[in-house]
């Protein structure tokens, strides 16, 4: 386990060099997880499983221990802009393949709230999860979210609050979008340092969450289930 | 030179802080989004209401109406170009109030986060850190305060950057960190690293500790894991007055003053030799406290056991500072590093 030699990426089989990914994410090696994702495409891997099964499995070793309280900011924030190298070579040959999206969220702190570096690692984290982030930024009226909705259709509304006088607000944007009947259309998120899972439930959000790496597990899910409703 | 901090943190043995800022100008109306730090100067007597609410509640030491007063913050209210104003006027009216009492009383400089993440995770240079710093610290003792008093900080690299600003500025300081997160600060500092880190400044802070976070039992046992350093430096513990919850519609801080008295007592007991409040601490806080501080006998230092039954559970099991935590990180069977 401690041996110091240098393992040379392309002499690995696929799953050694799958696992070896996984490590080269959870140390933020972005270098190398650009190489391992350049092998894999070679040995005609499709970009989405290369997306899957090595980017998105790493980062999901890498936010259960930050969930844990093994891993902190810093380190997960490295490993989120590895990942990011890795998608920058994978997110034009997706889109060519016309693979599935991992999903797409708008977020935005709420009218009021000014205090961005919740939601600013939750982009990151979500970026580094393969999501497509739009980050309509700090204090937005319930205009904002809605176009910001209208124009780029996001599978979930993410909202953060980080002050106990702004998040009452959450509940303003969500009854809005049930007025105007779109509530159902999206998966809404929200999250900031004040807000409990009975305050997400009161005003009507599909869930709240406790810090980034929960978002981006919580994100998943939802993702995944809103898609096979479609295909059901 | 005379420095009513430096006589007051030598001459007594327990200094009592301020509150909450925010919390308190709400209250006189102040609009959610808004940057506090206007109010300097768009409404001075509100300013000097809320300072003088702490020293009438029997506060030693009160912060400015500054945290969010470098270029960094100020941006998002495109008021970058009037750092220099907003700490100078935050810090006089400090002054102002300060000196018509008859008691003698502190005017701490309040320098909050940059709220950007430093280089190399995040963007913001060490360099422009320590500019945007500086230029507070500078306005802050142009305005007159006694001492600069750097809080809610969550990456050692901006506590390094400041205490750099503070020391091109000439100015003695004091800094707290948010232990927010299982004990930890977001950036993953423990109580002992903290307690560390702080003496390997070219110019360490006069006092240091803690301040926001969560309950106000986790900040006591982040202050015991500072004393458990063997630090001789004073010990600063400025807890939220419980946890906020939303009722009814309402934000309600769980925190009587009754608890924030017991708190403020535990932590002298803990080894805090300045004790205040955060978010949610009133005056009425803040009385109970002083009353609390000057009736009660010094304690033993409480158990962990002691703390929770007075002031309830801790949000977390442990908080990085007991034996074998530093080997987490390696929890998963690693592979060999390359090219080391």
């Amino acid at each position: 386990m401690s041996e110091e030699e240098d393992i040379i990426l392309s002499e690995l089989d696929d799953e050694e060099l799958v696992q070896q990914m996984f490590d080269d994410l959870y140390d933020g090696l972005k270098e190398e997880i650009e190489e391992g994702v350049n092998i894999l495409l070679e040995r005609g891997w499709a970009p989405y499983k290369i997306l899957t099964e090595a980017l998105v499995g790493g980062m999901t070793i890498v936010g259960a221990d930050f969930r844990d309280g093994i891993l902190f900011v810093p380190e997960v924030l490295l490993a989120a802009n590895a990942m990011k190298g890795g998608m920058t070579i994978l997110k034009p040959l997706l889109a060519e393949t016309g693979a599935p999206r991992m999903g797409s969220m708008v977020i935005g702190t709420v009218k009021g709230d000014i205090h961005d570096i919740g939601k600013n690692l939750v982009s990151m984290m979500m970026e580094g999860a393969g999501f497509e982030v739009v980050d309509i930024g700090i204090n937005n009226p319930v205009e904002n979210y809605l176009e910001a909705l209208e124009e780029h259709k996001p599978d979930i509304l993410g909202m953060s609050a980080l002050l106990t006088t702004t998040m009452p607000y959450m509940k303003v944007v969500i009854d809005t979008m049930i007025e105007q009947g779109k509530r159902d259309d999206y998966i809404v998120l929200v999250g900031g340092a004040p807000l409990n899972e009975e305050f997400g439930k009161a005003i009507g959000a599909d869930a709240y969450c406790r810090d980034a790496a929960v978002a981006v597990e919580t994100a998943k899910e939802y993702v995944a289930r809103k898609h096979n409703a479609m295909n059901a | 030179m005379s420095n009513s901090f430096l006589e007051l943190l030598e001459s007594r043995e327990v200094l009592l802080a301020d509150g909450a800022t925010g919390t308190n100008l709400f209250n006189m109306g102040l609009q959610s989004g808004d940057a506090p730090e206007l109010w300097n100067t768009d409404e001075p007597e509100k300013i000097k209401a809320l300072y003088k609410g702490s020293v009438d509640a029997g506060s030693d030491l009160f912060l400015t109406n500054s945290f969010g007063g470098t270029a960094a913050r100020l941006k998002l209210h495109d008021a970058q170009g009037r750092v220099r104003e907003l700490n100078r006027v935050a810090a006089e009216l400090g002054r102002e109030v300060a000196d018509k009492s008859e008691r003698k009383i502190a005017v701490a400089g309040s320098v909050g986060p940059t709220g950007e993440i430093m280089q190399p995770v995040g963007e913001l240079s060490h360099a422009l850190a320590v500019e945007m710093f500086h230029e507070q610290a500078d306005a802050l003792k142009e305005g007159g305060v006694d001492v600069l008093w750097l809080e809610t900080i969550s990456a050692p690299e901006e506590f390094a950057a400041a205490a750099e600003a503070f020391k091109l500025a000439d100015m003695p300081w004091c800094g707290t960190m948010s232990f927010d997160t299982a004990g930890r600060t977001m950036m993953g500092v423990t109580s002992a690293d903290l307690a560390k880190l702080v003496e390997d400044y070219d110019v360490p802070p006069l006092a240091f500790g803690a301040n926001c976070g969560t309950g106000a039992s986790d900040i006591l046992r982040t202050v015991l894991g500072f004393a458990a350093q063997g630090t001789e430096r004073p010990i600063i513990s400025k807890g939220n007055a419980g946890i906020p919850k939303y009722v009814d519609g309402h934000i309600h801080y769980d925190g009587t003053p009754e608890l924030m008295g017991e708190y403020a007592v535990l932590a002298r007991d803990s080894g805090a030799k300045i004790i205040g409040g955060c978010c949610g601490t009133m005056p009425d806080h803040l009385r109970k406290m002083r009353e609390a501080l000057d009736s009660r006998p010094r304690g033993d230092r409480p158990t962990l056991e002691q703390i929770v039954e007075v002031l309830g559970p801790f949000t977390s099991a442990n908080d990085g500072t007991e034996e074998g935590s530093d080997a987490g990180s390696e929890r998963r069977g690693r592979r060999g590093r390359r090219r080391s």
